[in-house]
């Protein structure tokens, strides 16, 4: 069981970095506020102890199955995919400098 | 040090994941063609380049490849299950989030029966153990400019193609595999072999590591013997068969120094080079990545209808091994020919081109002589030399039917292999055919007994057996390409001698 | 009927323009001049498409395109794509973005001949109770501009309310259409989920957003949900079934039958503490007069409500956390200090942290820890659990009613700025709507009378795929008692 309630700066700024949310110093200790806070009103639910032997809630509505055929449909027009980049070059999506290399792949 | 002494010291344990991509014509999710090669982000959509309000759909024909394959590997297929969102940021992942399976995979607990070729006898039967087969989506692909070699250190930015984002992959994980002794390089190679074999035959994808669409990621560790398992690395971008191999020695090499040196092995990502034929450290992570799964709430549950997957597993088809045993009986090759085939790696290249219509014998020698040669200067598996099964057969064929002598067909293999085209087409194209026309071979018979008239002069005398330099001058003045026997016998004839 | 074009209902104005009385066109052209006269003060609206409004009008003149509500207009929350014109999301990440598609909604509308005016003010990716979240300033309720008009749709609520439109489509996933219906004094409805598509609807949590009919009589409201829902495959979540008969149900409802036979059940979890005095009494006086039309009402206890409101900051905030992930200034949106010094990691961080407001950030940062390693189990795991127990609570009360009833919001509308300071205050405002969407049932709100002079709301919930229910119980209070009428003092 984690601590109740309470989050540090350093919590804040690590699930900062885990989302990808710069952060001022003084926006990371106000979160860090609000969220103890709000942390101590939805901790609550560790109350209902009648919910060991529940099953999580899977989907509002039962349904199972759902899927379409192995067949093609046109694409939207490159024009229109590259149409809202912030940088775009020779038909692809230009990023700056990646640091992490997770997964990453060599070229082509 | 070697991989051989290392491994008298300590105990290999490997892990192989496997990433295949499906091949459906559209993706897991959208209505995007797959083809590999197009221009890019040309097979894009709302779904697959993650726009805002998207939300994906099923593909039906991947659930069934992977419960095909899940059948094959000898699972069992989950009668309920769900898709989860693996949560991390990477360029090339539209969502920021790759939809997977996480604790509810579709298939799990299986086996391979591997076949590993042992020098000078009886191939070996290892079991890999599966841990699981699960469906997932592959990401975008990225171009990493401004640095020396392409890679991404180094590149001072990269361009993202969305193209294959959302292409069905099918990942296949084994347990640790334990008891390899001192063949875990070969071990591993064996199992990617058959398992690309497994899925070539059930024809869910093109399987081609050169191409993409079959990607290993290579786990090893270290133990000495009595001792717990060693920290593993993990070596990614393993693209052959061959470097599946080097992959294993190498890591059992580098660990086994660092342990001997009293060193810690660090768990690490390691990037693998087809160039070096060794691994590089990746960027160290500070903490394991905490990817957030939860199920995938835009996706309904996958319960597969038990009826339908036992249809499916009454319709697969023979398992490669067992058709490799029994083609082998029929075609009544002797055991230690069946090994010498199996150690080349072309016993189902031989199998196949013997299905194409070619004689066993003739199958048998093209792949382990002629062709066995061409793969090893091109440095490629005989697999990946571009002739196929049916062209060698169609080779051996225009052979027996007399179209081209040996040699010829030798030539005319070059030709297929150099991309001249079909065998029939590169025979046309460079002219290769025999030439057993009496009409066109006169004017060289002429020639030649013009040009040597002392030895003319003895097969006239009676000395027959002297032909031959003759027919050897024929041959040279038409490259080859006369039929001897008609040579000769035009020869005898001119000269006036019973042959 | 109205003279006044504006002041005329859905259903009257799509009878009209059927009837070749008045043009679609000149229907659409009052719309847009009564914006242009007003919204300078209500701010309803981000974006007025005034070309493409015409052109529909025009096009369902031309008989091009016809249906029960062709030639009406409507005002879509800008959280639906629609293809060319700008969809914020009442965000700055989304400055100027114009999608490449139309939403499966917006698809619906422009078949069924609606005249989309414009995009209508929200709070920033549908996180808030007031839209005072929005990266484009605060909505003013038109009843008293110095409040809110509710949120996270008071856009949609305002525009409806001030006759800027007779129609708008919401999007509800914790009470975002319901509460700002309740506080404008307008109808505003969740469909069961699944009930409408979810298709080009921008998401923040998944399994609970729902799009729905914003209008100011119950029949309106039908003829809209009638539109929009059905079956989507293009939203693996969507229902394969028929429609419920919302229509007929409202039109039943108004005949003056009455609701003798209905079991009508009073939620005790949902009243009382947190709820202000004059919402109590106006509710109470509601349910009285359900009774007086022969309904049978009893109270009902729904045990687990009362944790509704934490389960729900456990799971929205955790689906948004990933959906939110895909804005990271590389496909589209903003992208912030990109000068060639920065890597892609600074620079999707960066962007994140300028483009996003103080509330996305603050549930971004707070569904990441309710899903992160150790606290999985605590948290979003528990509270999927928790979900589980109120949808029994729900299930077991239909067993006993056919409809339960609270108020639809715990206050009227509260002065611009007074809860800003306080987020749980905030969050606050949902605790009758929530319950709701975590079952996953369909919910109405209704304007029930006025507590010093703003709007109360009462709220009918009803079984899944039973969302005819609300409509007939909802005409039939309508008919009964008809919503109080807007001052609008401030225009003159």
């Amino acid at each position: 069981m984690p601590e109740p309630a309470g989050i540090t700066t350093d919590q804040v700024a690590h699930l900062a970095r885990l989302s990808r949310l710069a952060l001022a110093d003084d926006e990371l200790e106000a979160l860090a506020a609000q969220l103890g806070v709000i942390l101590g009103a939805v901790a609550q639910i560790g109350e209902v102890t009648d919910a060991a032997d529940v099953p999580p809630t899977t989907h509002a509505v039962p349904v199972e199955n759902v899927v379409r055929p192995d067949v093609v449909r046109p694409s939207l027009p490159p024009a229109a995919v590259l149409a809202g980049a912030p940088e775009a070059e020779d038909g692809r999506f230009r990023v700056p400098q990646i640091l992490e290399d997770e997964d990453v792949e060599d070229s082509a | 040090m070697t991989y051989e002494t290392d491994l008298q010291e300590f105990e290999p344990v490997l892990g192989l994941e496997t990433h295949v991509e499906l091949g459906t014509a559209s993706k897991m999710f959208c209505s995007c063609a797959t083809a590999f090669g197009a221009e890019p982000n040309t097979q894009t959509c709302p779904v697959c380049l993650g726009l805002p309000g998207a939300l994906p759909v099923v593909n039906a024909q991947a659930i069934e490849s992977t419960v095909r394959i899940g059948l094959a590997l000898h699972c069992t297929i989950a009668s309920w299950c769900r898709f989860a969102r693996k949560n991390y940021f990477y360029p090339d992942m539209p969502k920021n989030f790759q939809t997977s399976q996480y604790d509810e995979p579709l298939c799990s607990d299986g086996y391979l029966d591997v076949e590993v070729p042992v020098e000078g006898g009886a191939p070996e039967t290892v079991r890999i153990p599966i841990e699981r087969v699960h469906l997932e989506e592959d990401t975008g692909k990225s171009l990493h400019v401004g640095g020396a070699t392409g890679r991404i250190h180094g590149a001072s930015h990269s361009l993202v193609d969305y193209n294959r984002a959302g292409i069905p992959l099918v990942e296949i994980v084994t347990r640790p595999v334990t008891g390899t002794g001192t063949r875990p390089a070969e071990v591993a190679k064996a199992y990617v072999t058959a398992l690309r074999d497994l899925l070539r035959g059930l024809d869910v994808s093109d399987v081609r590591m050169e191409q993409g669409s079959m990607r290993c990621d290579v786990n090893v560790s270290l133990n000495r013997p009595g001792e717990p398992w060693g920290t593993r690395s993990e070596t990614k971008n393993v693209n052959s068969l061959r470097s599946v191999e080097r992959a294993v020695r190498s890591e059992v090499e580098r660990q086994a120094g660092r342990l001997r040196a009293g060193e810690r092995i660090v768990q690490e990502t390691r990037h693998f080079s087809e160039a070096t034929g060794s691994s590089s450290p990746g960027r160290s992570k500070e903490e394991a990545t905490d990817y957030r799964y939860f199920p995938e709430p835009d996706l309904v549950p996958v319960a597969p209808d038990p009826a339908w997957v036992a249809r499916l597993r009454d319709a697969l088809p023979e398992p490669p091994a067992e058709r490799r045993r029994r083609l082998v009986d029929q075609l009544g090759l002797p055991e230690l020919d069946a090994q010498a085939m199996v150690n080349a790696g072309v016993l189902d290249l031989v199998l196949a081109t013997v299905e194409a219509g070619a004689p066993a014998g003739e199958a048998r020698n093209w792949w382990l002589q002629t062709l066995a040669q061409a793969a090893n200067t091109a440095g490629v598996e005989p697999a990946e030399l571009p002739i196929t099964p049916a062209q060698v057969a169609r080779l051996a064929a225009l052979v027996a039917e007399g179209t081209l002598t040996a040699g010829l067909a030798r030539q005319v293999a070059e030709g297929v292999l150099a991309g001249e085209g079909e065998p029939d087409e590169v025979v046309a194209g460079r002219g290769l055919a025999v030439v057993s026309d009496e009409g066109a071979l006169g004017e060289a018979v002429d020639a030649a007994i013009a040009a040597q008239p002392g030895v003319a002069d003895k097969v006239r005398g009676g000395k027959v057996q002297a032909v031959g330099a003759l027919v050897g001058a024929v041959m040279k003045a038409t490259r080859g390409q006369a039929d001897a026997s008609v040579v000769r016998r035009l020869l005898l004839e001119r000269l006036g001698v019973e042959g | 009927m109205s003279t006044d074009l504006t002041r005329r209902t859905a259903a009257e104005t799509a009878a009209a323009i059927a009837g070749r009385e008045v043009s679609a066109v000149e229907v659409a052209q009052a719309h847009l001049d009564r914006i242009a006269a007003v919204d300078d003060r209500l701010h309803a609206f981000l974006h007025v498409d005034s070309e493409g409004a015409l052109a529909q009008a025009a096009r369902v003149d031309a008989g091009e395109v016809a249906g029960p509500l062709a030639g009406v207009p409507l005002a879509l929350k800008d959280v639906l794509c629609t293809e060319g014109v700008p969809t914020t999301v009442g965000s700055k990440m989304l400055e100027g973005w114009r999608p490449p598609y139309d939403a499966t909604v917006t698809a619906r509308l422009k078949a069924a001949g609606v005249v989309i005016l414009g995009k209508t003010n929200m709070d920033e990716f549908a996180m808030g109770s007031s839209t005072e979240h929005s990266a484009y300033g605060p909505t003013h309720n038109p009843w008293d501009l110095t409040r809110i008009p509710g949120g996270s749709g008071g856009g949609s609520a305002a525009a409806v309310a001030a006759y800027e439109a007779p129609l708008a489509v919401g999007t509800d996933t914790g009470g975002s259409i319901r509460q700002p219906a309740a506080v404008t004094g307008t109808i505003g409805v969740k469909p069961t989920y699944g009930g409408v598509s979810r298709y080009g609807l921008v998401a923040f949590s998944s399994s609970l957003d729902q799009a729905g009919p914003c209008a100011r009589t119950v029949l309106d409201a039908a003829l809209l949900h009638a539109v929009i829902a059905g079956h989507d495959p293009a939203d693996s979540t969507s229902i394969d079934a028929p429609v419920p008969p919302v229509v007929e149900a409202a039109r039943q409802g108004a005949s003056g039958e009455g609701l003798a036979g209905l079991r009508v059940g009073v939620v005790r979890e949902l009243s009382g503490e947190g709820y202000a005095t004059g919402v109590q009494e106006r509710f109470d006086e509601a349910v009285e007069l359900l009774r007086g039309l022969g309904a049978e009402v009893r109270e009902v206890s729904c045990p687990h409500f009362g944790y509704a409101l934490a389960a729900y900051y456990l799971i929205a905030p955790s689906e948004a956390s990933s959906n939110l992930a895909r804005f990271d200034g590389v496909r589209y949106g903003l992208r912030v200090g990109d000068d060639g010094s920065r890597s892609l990691e600074e620079v999707t961080a960066l962007t994140r942290g300028r483009g996003f407001g103080a509330e996305v950030k603050r549930r971004i940062v707070l569904g990441t820890y309710a899903l992160s390693s150790g606290y999985y189990d605590a948290y979003y795991g528990q509270a999927q659990k928790v979900r589980t127990l109120i949808t029994r609570d729900f299930t077991s009360a239909f067993e006993q009613v056919d409809v339960l009833v609270s108020p639809a919001a715990p206050t009227v509308a509260f002065p611009l700025g007074d809860k800003l300071a306080d987020p749980l205050a905030m969050y606050r405002q949902d605790l009758a709507t929530i319950p709701s969407n975590l079952y996953g049932g369909p919910a109405m709100s209704l304007p029930c009378g006025l507590s010093d002079g703003l709007p109360v709301g009462l709220q009918i919930m009803a079984p899944t795929m039973r969302d005819e229910l609300l409509y007939r119980v909802g005409a039939a209070f309508e008919a009964a008692r008809p919503a109080p009428v807007p001052p609008l003092s401030w225009e003159s």
